[in-house]
């Protein structure tokens, strides 16, 4: 996530000062996401310089100086939002290569390799679920950013059960897994990035 | 101690060469209070262990002990009284009676089990109450929404004095916000001292769980240690 669309959103309900942009930015994202003040003033300072956002004219005015966001800021913020986030090009998952790798090692059981990992994944999900376990205590941006970690980390568990699974049915079958020359063609065709 | 124990179970059906090992020696304790998740894939037993678990079915060797008390030296008087007082069942399909209301459904193990039906019913209506399905309480389960149908059979399966609680699948028709709102009652009634098993190959659902037991063709092969706290998750540093 941008820091710098984030502070953009920030201004679009009103000038604020630098102090304020980072409670409010951790407020907002339930506190998941910490930031620190430095990066609060590189931004601004950054965005001021693509006229994006706009200063006080006094100078000394230190911590308490105000910000605006310009109309140029406002436009880039509403592209921003509707642009869609780079989804289509599988980045290099390490997970995957660990499977891949684990399925041609002698003396290595890829099933077992295939539980360590959802075993983990799995604990790393009942802490996520028992933050939200008291629903009187859950706020509703927090409630949001851990449903989409949950979703995130329950894809890892189903890639890793359908992995075992076909693995198993190949075995079954007495099918070998393609020969490692195929990679080379397979990773053209999805543009898998290096 | 454990209220739900196996130990060493495992079931065969069938005999000679169609013989097949649904379960093979499965150890499980699950102390009162708490909840376990038993997580794998269709056909890996989960839904065998339950249902040896539940008293429905015998093991081929083993012991089962519910409560303390082994269910081989039970009559079958003893485990259908075991059934209705002890233990709760929550299926996929909710399996309510269509011929009764919600209230009469849920009252239902209570008059079975002897209760007066004046007395089931207020029970009951408890039940219903404490799930927000009061106002349903009349319905017919066909005149209710999947969420208030898994409701209905959350309450039938913790009214009374139950400390046994299994459930199979038990969100596995609803959305995910029905679905969580499923969990929560779950894990309420441990909270409240029941002992639960929740088998499932969801591992949304099974993170509600205490702790997972994973379960691959009839073995339980490795189970999540106790989480730590929340505050592991909470220590990214600062985002670029």
């Amino acid at each position: 996530m941008s820091v710098r669309h984030a502070v953009l959103a920030l201004l679009s309900e009103g000038p604020k000062y630098g102090l304020q942009l980072r409670q409010e930015f951790e407020a907002r994202t339930g506190e998941v996401w910490p930031l620190n003040v430095g990066q609060v003033y590189t931004t601004l300072q950054r965005l001021e310089r693509d006229g994006l956002v706009e200063s006080d004219e006094d100078d000394d005015a230190g911590p308490q100086k105000g910000f605006r966001i310009t109309s140029d800021g406002a436009e880039e913020l509403s592209r921003w939002l509707r642009t869609p986030p780079d989804l289509d090009m599988p980045p290099r998952d390490e997970l995957v290569i660990k499977v891949l790798v684990a399925i041609r090692m002698p003396g290595v059981d890829v099933h077992e390799v295939i539980q360590v990992h959802r075993r983990y994944v799995v604990e790393v999900m009942q802490q996520w679920t028992h933050l939200k376990e008291d629903e009187a205590d859950v706020d509703l941006n927090f409630a949001l950013v851990v449903d989409a970690e949950l979703y995130r980390l329950d894809a890892v568990v189903r890639w890793l059960d359908t992995a075992d699974g076909r693995l198993k049915r190949a075995a079954a079958d007495r099918t070998q897994p393609a020969p490692m020359g195929a990679m080379p063609r397979l990773r053209r065709r999805v543009g898998v990035r290096r | 101690m454990s209220f739900l124990e196996l130990r060493d179970v495992s079931k065969v059906y069938g005999s000679a060469a169609a013989e097949v090992h649904a379960l093979r020696n499965v150890d499980l304790a699950v102390d009162a209070g708490s909840l376990v998740a038993v997580m794998g894939p269709s056909g890996s037993g989960k839904s065998t262990l339950l249902t040896i678990a539940g008293s429905l079915e015998d093991p081929t060797s083993g012991g089962v002990f519910v409560g303390g008390t082994p269910l081989s030296s039970m009559s079958r008087n003893d485990k259908a009284r075991l059934r209705r007082r002890t233990i709760g069942y929550v299926f996929q399909d909710f399996n309510l009676l269509p011929g009764l209301t919600a209230v009469e459904n849920v009252s239902l193990p209570l008059e079975l089990d002897g209760l007066s039906a004046r007395k089931a019913n207020s029970v009951g209506m408890a039940a219903l109450d404490e799930l927000g399905l009061a106002d349903r309480a009349r319905h017919f389960p066909d005149e209710l929404s999947g969420g208030e149908r898994q409701r209905v059979a959350i309450a039938r399966a913790v009214v009374g004095e139950r400390r046994l609680l299994l459930a199979d699948e038990p969100s596995g028709a609803l959305d995910s916000v029905n679905g969580e709102a499923v969990m929560r009652l779950v894990l309420a009634a441990c909270r409240r001292g029941v002992a639960a098993v929740v088998v499932t190959h969801d591992a949304q659902l099974a993170s509600w769980a205490d702790r997972v037991v994973f379960i691959r063709d009839g073995q339980t092969v490795d189970q999540t240690s106790r989480p730590v706290g929340p505050e592991t998750l909470l220590t990214h540093g600062p985002m670029s």
